[in-house]
């Protein structure tokens, strides 16, 4: 920094760490939890170490048929449920988008600003806003209880659009002259250029929109009514509902901490390019 | 907009845009719309009929007390979230930007909690400070405080927000730290050499030069504490006790599928749908964006 203080470093990196500590102990007691067994998680106070009974909550967690008097199913298969539904949303999500930014940046055709200002409304429409007539619509079209209903209705993406759509704004008109002389079409020089050269973006907003996917709660906790469909996130309110009768804090914590690992996982190891995504996607 | 190169194929266009219009439609704009007219009309309690009573739905809403609460704590809400979110944030990017070892490291253990789905997030709660078993619970005992969030409608919206604001703070700091690294070091070092000391150079240079970073926060933790929300507070008090954390979004899904008025409910989604409207233009307006029109 500008000056020398010694004693404002150390205050520094004092701050930074009690920082991290706040934002770690829900973790920490998360792990704590799932590595006793249920009696001792039920003694006043709860434990604040780590116990031995990791290995064998794992296995209850993600083999057991879940806690008992719960309807769930086991935690393997939400988990499986949860990386379709978030794979399908970031994949459909970044490909109709990459798709219709094409279009809207390289061709001149009727209803193009049109097409340009619907696509921008869907900004203003959470699911949260219009959840019962969007039921209504998912259930006449069949597709309660489906992967398709879990993640086509949330692919529509304005703000994937738009950024696609400044990428390829900065592509030059030279390239796309010179690929025409070579006799490449509108599809060739999509495949072969824009995507290409849009790499890093789509990676980036690929960590993103994984995080969204896996995240949702609402939208799966109303059109899926058949456990096996169930994701992990949705199923843990029905989790502790159980556990105002038969708490097993283990398995629940387990399961809650297995459901987080994923996102988290792919947020750390691909750090630059989830900043990247977040700022560039802005919402 | 420059002239662009473009490509005069007249079919593909419309065949490209296909999907996603498509969707939207459908997905969007049709229930949209399908909210909007079902806000008119009032269905009979069987459900086998319906009456068209323009803007009823609207005028009992407005009638309503617990609406009217409900829209007052949802606005508390969201400023006690964006405060506690932004200042913690604020602090950290604050101390951060001044680290220059092991700054990757910092960033690494600050940002991950972006990562973590409300849902869960609610379980983590609950599990600290249940009532019975709760270690914060039994820690605030012994400073003489009773925590019963199951019972306290103070406790549980206080539980709620701290829950909400958690989640946020990477998301704040990673753009209040972008914001800093943005200032030029020449200015910082230019007052450092006229003697003002680090606190007061972050008050009158760094802060003031952050403010559309904090308001392009402000606005964007206003969107999330309204509509993002909705899984913390059904995981840790579904809304209660006693209404006493039923925020706006929350009382669209009761009042719909749980209470099935659904008139109610469409006329409560066309109000939050005007909310959404104000708060994107309020963002596309006075928010400095990389996008252009």
């Amino acid at each position: 920094m500008v000056e020398n203080r010694p004693l404002l470093r150390l205050v520094t990196h004092l701050v930074l760490i009690l920082g991290i500590v706040i934002i770690a102990i829900p973790i920490w007691l998360m792990l704590v939890a799932a590595s006793h067994d249920g009696l001792r998680m039920l003694q006043v106070p709860t434990p604040l170490l780590l116990g031995g009974r990791f290995w064998e909550n794992f296995v209850e967690a993600l083999f057991g048929t879940g806690l008992e008097g719960t309807a769930t199913a086991p935690v393997w298969l939400m988990l499986v449920n949860s990386l379709i539904m978030a794979l399908s949303i970031a994949v459909g999500k970044i490909a109709i988008s990459l798709l219709s930014a094409f279009a809207i940046v390289y061709f001149r055709f009727p209803f193009r600003m049109l097409c340009f200002w619907m696509i921008f409304v869907t900004l203003m429409l959470p699911v949260e806003v219009r959840i019962i007539p969007t039921f209504e619509v998912v259930a006449n079209l069949g597709m309660l209880n489906s992967y398709a209903g879990l993640s086509i209705p949330l692919i529509a993406s304005a703000t994937a659009t738009f950024l696609f759509r400044q990428v390829f704004m900065t592509v030059p008109g030279e390239l796309v002259e010179s690929a025409r002389i070579d006799g490449a079409g509108p599809m060739r020089f999509f495949l072969d250029f824009l995507i290409p050269l849009s790499r890093t973006n789509i990676a980036a907003l690929f960590v993103i929109l994984f995080i969204y996917g896996w995240n949702q709660y609402l939208w799966p906790l109303i059109i899926t009514t058949d456990q096996d469909k169930y994701t992990i996130v949705m199923s843990i309110k029905q989790m502790l509902e159980v556990a105002e009768q038969t708490p097993q804090w283990n398995v629940i914590m387990m399961t809650a901490l297995l459901g987080m690992l994923p996102p988290v996982f792919v947020v750390v190891v691909m750090q630059k390019l989830f900043v990247k995504g977040l700022v560039e996607s802005e919402k | 907009m420059q002239e662009r190169v473009i490509f005069k194929t007249r079919s593909l266009p419309y065949l490209l845009v296909a999907p996603q219009i498509i969707i939207t439609l459908v997905f969007f704009l049709w229930p949209a719309a399908q909210a909007l007219y079902q806000s008119f009309l009032i269905e009979d309690a069987f459900g086998l009929g319906s009456e068209f009573v323009w803007l009823e739905n609207y005028q009992v809403l407005f009638a309503d007390s617990y609406y009217k609460d409900s829209f007052i704590r949802t606005i508390f809400f969201s400023l006690a979230v964006a405060i506690t979110s932004m200042s913690f944030a604020l602090i950290l990017a604050g101390f951060a930007d001044r680290v220059i070892k092991g700054a990757l490291v910092y960033r690494t253990f600050l940002i991950w909690p972006y990562a973590v789905a409300p849902g869960l997030i609610g379980a983590m709660w609950v599990f600290m400070f249940d009532p019975t078993i709760g270690i914060f619970t039994y820690l605030l005992h012994f400073v003489g405080f009773d925590l019963n969030y199951k019972l306290d409608g103070d406790h549980a919206m206080a539980l709620v927000i701290l829950a909400a604001a958690w989640k946020q703070i990477a998301y704040n700091f990673l753009f209040f730290l972008a914001g800093m690294q943005a200032i030029p070091r020449s200015l910082i070092e230019a007052a450092a050499i006229d003697g003002a000391s680090p606190l007061r150079r972050f008050w009158t240079i760094i802060f003031p030069l952050l403010s559309p970073t904090t308001f392009f926060l402000l606005v964007i933790n206003t969107v999330y504490a309204f509509f993002d929300t909705f899984g913390i507070v059904h995981t840790i008090t579904s809304g209660g006790p006693a209404q006493a954390t039923e925020i706006l979004v929350y009382k669209v899904f009761n009042d719909g599928f749980i209470g099935l008025d659904l008139g109610g409910s469409a006329a409560q989604s066309v109000i939050l749908m005007f909310v959404v409207i104000l708060l994107t233009v309020l963002q596309f307006r006075y928010v400095e964006r990389r996008v252009q029109y």
